[in-house]
């Protein structure tokens, strides 16, 4: 049988997140009531024109520098036609042969290009007719062109994820594909593995998470594969994805629509961008996500795992490093925030968590010091996530400072093994497995706060001394 | 599609621009845009005839560069007012006839 091998390429349209739309003054708020944010420039009136959004070219910018794009002095706008009911003016102000930027890199995938255009106007389907609310046309966008370099579902997703870290890391877009804001067509062929040519490609569009790029793209490789094997040819088509079927189906569509007659619009000047214009964005790019990650291990001495975990939103990674900053335990904060703190909120939310980076850094310092036991250390996390208060307040007002004193621990021991004689014999005669049962029965009697090391220190001695 | 070097306009041509531009052409009128349009395209193969290997494309005639604006909220359309001219509404979306089969 023939080994085949998958070609993908993917095409992300991120929306920037600029206050007013890039060619005219209406606002991007995404609840706004239908058709309210539009005006005569975005709803194609005759006589109106477009004018560019400095802000949104600077957001361009930053993610082809930070892509390591070639960025291009002069690129122009051009107009894409065609007729479609969100789509007001008749065509789509986009730009073609002479795009923002050019051939950079996101870890392995190269970018074939990234340029900058207006969003069309949402559909929505009734059974009878279709609804159009224009409040999206004229948000600005930028298209990422990856060349065909992912060879695996994982491949995509990896790209996919890496992409929209650094559309958040640099603070230009929200990269929230239910809503839309990080949308994703994905350019898919296969070809025998000892084939050079590429094969046939199908576009799939309408994807709206990670999972479902993932599982569209293996579904679209095994129907692929099926489609070769049984003699017959991929044929070139858009298709869409059914997250309920898990399944891509054909979309019937006319070819000529592709035919966009694309010319540079008059109405826009040759956008140039001057070096020094360049030079003031670059400095503006903050450490993302690869670096960050990175610099967490050789710095912290993180697993690589762990640091890919706590620079996946950029408020976490910080709320890491405040963390350590108070308590210069790097590992300790690592293992609190994966394992506590997420399990009670999530990475985006981390900013509005009840428990400040200062508390935890605080509570893991009590810890390090020994003030309280690990064990107790979980309940006033919990209280703390309850009440916000700090560490200290609620050690001090519920008395949970671990009991470190030997003398008041032996009396805990003593009464213990006073009670179950029974054991202490059966542990003499070898059933060493009831340690454990001792451990637990005092640290009950300490309520929880005898430090653990003393508890096993002063029990041993106790056991073993007498048995002899 | 592009008008290349001596391009004759040919009534499949029309027939294509047409379908994009969503109009409906009768027999005639499409015999008679062949030829119309066919005479009109001549004038370029003139400038065809210059030798522009060289020469960048001139995108604009006006020297200026693109003039910015910054990003700040404008008043928009009064919500109300514009959903007036519009053919047919619910609820302040535009009623289309139905786009594509969904499913
Ligand atoms: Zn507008």
């Amino acid at each position: 049988m023939t080994s085949y091998e998958a070609v993908i390429g993917l095409e992300v349209h991120a929306q920037l997140k600029t206050k007013s739309k890039i060619f005219c003054g209406c606002s991007t708020e995404f609840n706004a009531k239908e058709n309210e944010n539009t005006c005569p420039v975005c709803t194609g009136m005759p006589g109106s024109l477009p004018v560019l959004n400095k802000k949104a070219v600077e957001f361009a910018l930053k993610m082809a520098m930070a892509t390591q794009c070639t960025i291009h002095e002069k690129s122009i706008f051009a107009r894409k036609n065609y007729f479609y009911p969100d789509l007001p003016k008749g065509y789509q102000i986009s730009q073609y042969d002479k795009p923002l930027a050019v051939q950079g890199k996101v870890g392995k995938v190269r970018i074939h290009r990234i340029h900058m255009e207006e969003d069309a106007g949402k559909n929505i389907h009734g059974t009878v007719s279709s609804y159009v609310n224009l409040n999206r046309a004229g948000i600005p966008l930028i298209e990422i062109v990856s060349e065909p370099d992912m060879r695996s579902s994982q491949e995509a997703g990896e790209y996919l994820r890496e992409l929209r870290s650094m559309l958040r890391y640099l603070d230009i877009c929200d990269g929230n594909m239910e809503e839309g804001s990080f949308r994703c067509d994905v350019n898919i062929s296969i070809r025998p593995l000892t084939q050079k040519e590429y094969g046939t490609r199908a576009e799939i569009k309408n994807i709206n998470s990670f999972r479902f790029v993932e599982k569209a793209i293996e579904y679209e490789i095994e129907r692929q594969k099926e489609v070769l094997e049984s003699g017959k040819r991929v044929v070139q088509e858009t298709r869409l994805w059914d997250s309920e079927k898990n399944q891509t189906f054909s979309m019937r569509s006319k070819e000529e629509a592709h035919d966009y007659r694309y010319f540079p619009d008059p109405d826009l000047l040759p956008l140039q961008i001057p070096n020094t214009w360049i030079e003031d964005v670059k400095k503006s790019i903050p450490e993302l996500g690869a670096q960050k990650k990175e610099r967490f291990m050789n710095q912290y001495g993180l697993t690589e795992y762990d640091a890919g975990l706590l620079v996946q939103e950029k408020e976490l990674a910080q709320y890491f490093e405040e963390v350590v900053q108070i308590c210069q335990q790097p590992k300790l904060a690592s293992n609190w925030i994966l394992s506590e703190l997420l399990r009670e909120t999530t990475a985006t939310q981390i900013a509005a968590s009840p428990i400040s980076s200062k508390h935890l850094g605080e509570l893991i310092k009590l810890i390090q010091k020994g003030t309280i036991s690990g064990k107790i250390a979980k309940t006033i996390f919990e209280k703390m996530w309850n009440s916000g208060q700090s560490p200290k307040t609620i050690v001090e007002k519920e008395g949970l400072v671990q009991v470190s004193d030997e003398n008041v621990i032996r009396q805990w021991v003593e009464e213990v093994l006073k009670n179950n004689q029974k054991f202490v014999d059966e542990y003499r005669a070898g059933r060493t497995k009831l340690l454990g049962f001792f451990v637990g029965e005092i640290m009950k009697k300490s309520q929880g706060k005898a430090n653990p090391a003393t508890i096993h220190e002063i029990l041993k001695k106790k056991l073993d001394s007498k048995g002899e | 599609m592009v008008i290349k070097k001596f391009m004759h306009i040919t009534k499949e041509l029309v027939e294509h621009l047409a379908k994009l531009a969503l109009l409906e052409l009768t027999e005639e009128e499409v015999t008679r845009y062949t030829r119309e349009l066919d005479s009109l395209i001549g004038y370029f193969e003139k400038l065809n005839e210059l030798n522009t290997t060289h020469i960048e494309p001139t995108y604009q005639v006006v020297p200026e560069a693109i003039v910015f604006r910054e990003d700040s909220v404008q008043e928009s359309f009064k919500r109300e007012e514009w959903l007036k001219v519009v053919p047919q509404q619910e609820e302040g979306a535009i009623k289309v006839p139905k786009i594509i089969d969904v499913g």
